[in-house]
């Protein structure tokens, strides 16, 4: 294999994609030649254009609607689907060939991710649908045909490539991810999780300086409101040897909760506003208000001067002038809607109304579950009150809550400073109440492109080029055992979780084998049930949990195994034990081996829900 | 018309001039080098008025941007529309609508930049050899550089286009497709 001339990083985002590199032979030290790749695209019938930012956003077309000609790109005559800015431009008026949100889909644990179900709402016979990891795939492999076109030179295959995925990625979702970029040619892959690519950013952008703005005994949190999700982390600076270092202690759930549905949210409530006057807007004129509210709301919160700011809903015909409707977002709606809508100031104690994993919150759907930002930070905070206590120059510290230290805001969201204030007046107010000083910022961030650039940099890194973060798995991982105690009737047999793999894993290591063994039927796929817990930070390789605290663990998609029948009798019951290992590109494995022999089968993570639903 | 002779330090400077503008400018090294072989001439030939050349302009790149403004900004939607018929109230409305889509194509697709950097209503003084194309002279135009006088525009120059590239056999003239829901 040739040597690699750049590290890429590749953000495969909910609603952006963007991908930076880093030219290995041109850097050294904190001296380091970065760049974004700007990615062509379709922009309109005809018109390619290159933008730092790819949408994630992909179109069907009908056969009928794009002139043959209209629709190429420098790469290619026939790209068959559309992708980009232009897939999010048609898809607004065409909502039923879209296919958007994949990646939320990507993660989502009630569906097939491999079968073909997006767009959710074409109808059946005249879109052919994909599935949320052919999208994925998709966006890759555009990100690659871009960078192959403007590198002949370098196929981006023979790059180092690291795609960032959320914090919060289960192990399944992980695993569909970096087959995703494996399909699209990716050898040299690692995967990196977001909240950390942002940190790596800052740490580039301060050239050199970071290590005078934190120190040993600090934990940065950080907050990574995108698109379509929140992701949570924090990440303690420690010391080994005189020299700082970074470990990423803890990282939160999964929240389906981000900057689109917060324009949205202020969209309704000026279509209600109107709707009271009697206008009634088309789902064309909902799309045009929710831009128009972006607009307005980025200038009443960058100007605490401006009481409202008019908002125009231009008509769809071409009569723009006695067509389109007026109005306008106020001040206080923006501070009603936004900041105390998905920013309350609540307490430390405050949690969610509901958990958010399970249910999708898509474009168009109302918000079913607890859309406070802050009391989800202030759950994952409270869980997490004991992170930092194996390290090594962390006292045990008391109060109620993890005491975060400092802060790195990431995310378009935060382009609002009024947003930003108003998540260090709600941590403020609770390190106050514990007696703890207020955090500090970490500034210097680029919100939209830091994550495609710190997953560049850590590239970079890793070939030794500057500090990592370490860490490991941010969870424990259990399979379920039936324990051998006699069934109640209308009660589910008690269940026990052996433990897996313990918290902290790092790439590349394998754990232990538990003696417990299972009986495998050779020839039938057997499933089990799978816990993760992203605070038991202390449970071993064969610990056997009868009992856990509510919350502790959470159960995931159950895994399955099959053991071919070859040179076994159908139907024989073989034991086995399942181990665990993280590989170098991050993703987890679990495999499963008889007593005795080298044999070993996969347990896959991904199972196909027959049901399909 | 017939120059006067330059007196002896100006014949030095062009001189000077004269042998730069020779190594760095082709088509002028090409033209003294035809005035040294033909001698008075060229000279003649220089002194006649050469027929003006005019070339079509493109119109791809135009029908381009007007595309770019009526899809971002609904200009065309605003201009063939009847303003009279509306108030200025609503006449404003739609304005947002052109202002906020027209600045965002422009931005997207052009750099530009004032061509002075001075504050408009500042005295300043030009040079000799300024660009004319660049900077236009009006009022009182009379005598030689340099010049001084107030700056009454700071004009605008295109530094960068970025104009998306197109599909051959693409119709351009197509400025907004009708659109028809089914």
């Amino acid at each position: 294999m040739t040597e690699a001339r750049y590290a890429v990083g590749i953000d495969l985002g909910t609603t952006h994609c963007a991908l930076s590199y880093v030219d290995l032979a041109g850097s050294q030290g904190d001296d380091i030649a970065q760049a974004v790749m700007r990615v062509p695209q379709l922009t309109g019938p005809g018109a390619v254009e290159d933008l730092p930012l790819l949408p994630s956003f992909l179109y069907l077309p009908h056969p009928d609607e794009f002139a043959a000609g209209d629709l190429v790109l420098p790469w290619t005559g026939h790209p068959g689907m559309i992708l980009g800015e232009m897939a999010r431009s048609v898809g607004a008026q065409t909502p039923i060939r879209l296919v958007s949100s994949a990646k939320s889909w990507l993660c989502h644990p009630g569906v097939d991710r491999r079968a073909a179900i997006l767009p959710v709402a074409a109808p059946d016979e005249e879109v052919a649908r994909l599935s949320p990891f052919d999208a994925s795939v998709r966006y890759l492999a555009h990100l690659r045909d871009a960078w192959n076109h403007a590198h002949p030179d370098a196929d981006l295959a023979s790059q180092e490539v690291a795609v960032t995925v959320p914090a919060s990625f289960d192990p399944a979702a992980r695993e569909l991810t970096a087959e995703a970029a494996r399909a699209v040619g990716f050898d040299r892959l690692v995967l990196l999780e977001e909240p950390q690519a942002a940190l790596y950013s800052w740490i580039h952008a301060s050239q050199g300086e970071w290590r005078r703005q934190v120190r040993v005994g600090d934990v940065i949190l950080v907050i990574d409101v995108g698109g379509g999700t929140t992701d949570l982390s924090l990440i303690a600076v420690t010391e080994r040897e005189g020299s700082l270092e970074l470990t990423r202690v803890a990282v939160g759930d999964h929240i389906l909760l981000g900057g689109d549905n917060m324009d949205l949210a202020l969209a309704h409530v000026v279509k209600n506003k109107l709707a009271a006057e009697g206008k009634v807007l088309d789902p064309w004129q909902v799309q045009a208000l929710t831009h128009g509210c972006r607009h307005a709301k980025e200038a009443l919160l960058a100007d605490d001067s401006i009481g409202a700011v008019p908002v125009v809903v231009p008509s769809r015909g071409s009569r723009l002038i006695g067509g389109s409707v007026r109005t306008e977002l106020t001040r206080d709606e923006v501070a009603r809607t936004l900041v105390d809508g998905f920013f309350p100031e609540v307490a430390a104690d405050a949690r969610p109304a509901a958990r958010s994993r399970g249910a999708l919150t898509r474009l168009g759907l109302p918000y079913a579950q607890d859309p406070a930002v802050t009391r989800h930070l202030a759950a994952f905070l409270g869980m997490q009150t004991g992170a930092t206590d194996d390290l090594p120059g962390f006292a045990a510290r008391g109060g109620s809550f993890l005491h975060p230290t400092a802060v790195l805001f990431n995310g378009g969201v935060f382009k609002a400073g009024a947003l930003v204030e108003r998540v260090l007046k709600v941590i403020d107010a609770w390190l106050a109440a514990d007696g703890a000083p207020p955090v500090r910022v970490l500034a210097g961030a680029d919100l939209d492109l830091s994550v495609a650039r710190g997953a560049a940099y850590y590239g970079y890194v890793r070939r030794g080029g500057g500090v990592r973060i370490r860490g490991g798995t941010a969870r424990a991982y259990y399979v379920g055992v039936e324990s051998a105690m006699p069934a109640v009737p209308g009660l589910d047999p008690p269940i026990q979780a052996l433990c897996l793999a313990p918290f902290g894993m790092e790439e590349g290591t394998e754990a232990g084998v538990p003696p417990q063994e299972f009986g495998l039927v050779v020839g039938e796929p057997v499933r089990f049930r799978f816990f993760g817990s992203a605070v038991r930070r202390d449970d071993q390789v064969g610990v056997l949990l009868d009992a856990w605290p509510p919350g502790e663990l959470e159960e995931l998609e159950e895994i399955e195994v099959t053991l071919p029948a070859d040179a076994r009798t159908p139907g024989d019951v073989v034991p086995v034990r399942l181990q665990a290992a993280v590989t170098e590109v991050g993703t987890l494995r679990l495999e499963a081996m008889p007593r005795s022999g080298p044999e070993h089968w996969k347990v896959e993570l991904n199972v196909r829900n027959p049901a399909g639903q | 018309m017939a120059a006067p002779t330059p007196p002896a330090p100006r014949r030095l400077s062009l001189a000077f001039a004269a042998f730069w503008r020779i190594l760095v400018e082709p088509a002028f090294a090409s033209a003294v080098a035809r005035l040294r072989a033909g001698g008075a001439d060229a000279l003649a030939d220089a002194s006649r008025p050469a027929p003006g050349r005019l070339q079509e302009a493109e119109p791809n790149a135009a029908l381009q941007l007007l595309g770019l403004l009526q899809q971002e900004g609904r200009l065309i939607d605003f201009l063939e529309e009847d303003v009279a018929a509306y108030s200025d109230a609503e006449v404003g409305a739609a304005t947002r609508v052109v202002h906020e889509g027209c600045k965002k194509a422009l931005r997207q697709h052009f750099a530009i930049e004032p061509v002075r950097s001075e504050a408009e209503g500042a005295r300043l003084t030009l040079a000799e050899g300024f660009d004319s194309s660049a900077v236009r002279l009006t009022g009182n135009v009379v005598g030689r550089a340099p010049f001084t006088g107030r700056l009454t525009h700071r004009g605008w120059r295109v530094t960068e286009v970025r104009l998306p590239k197109v599909a051959a056999g693409h119709d351009l003239s197509v400025l907004a497709p009708a659109e028809v829901e089914l």
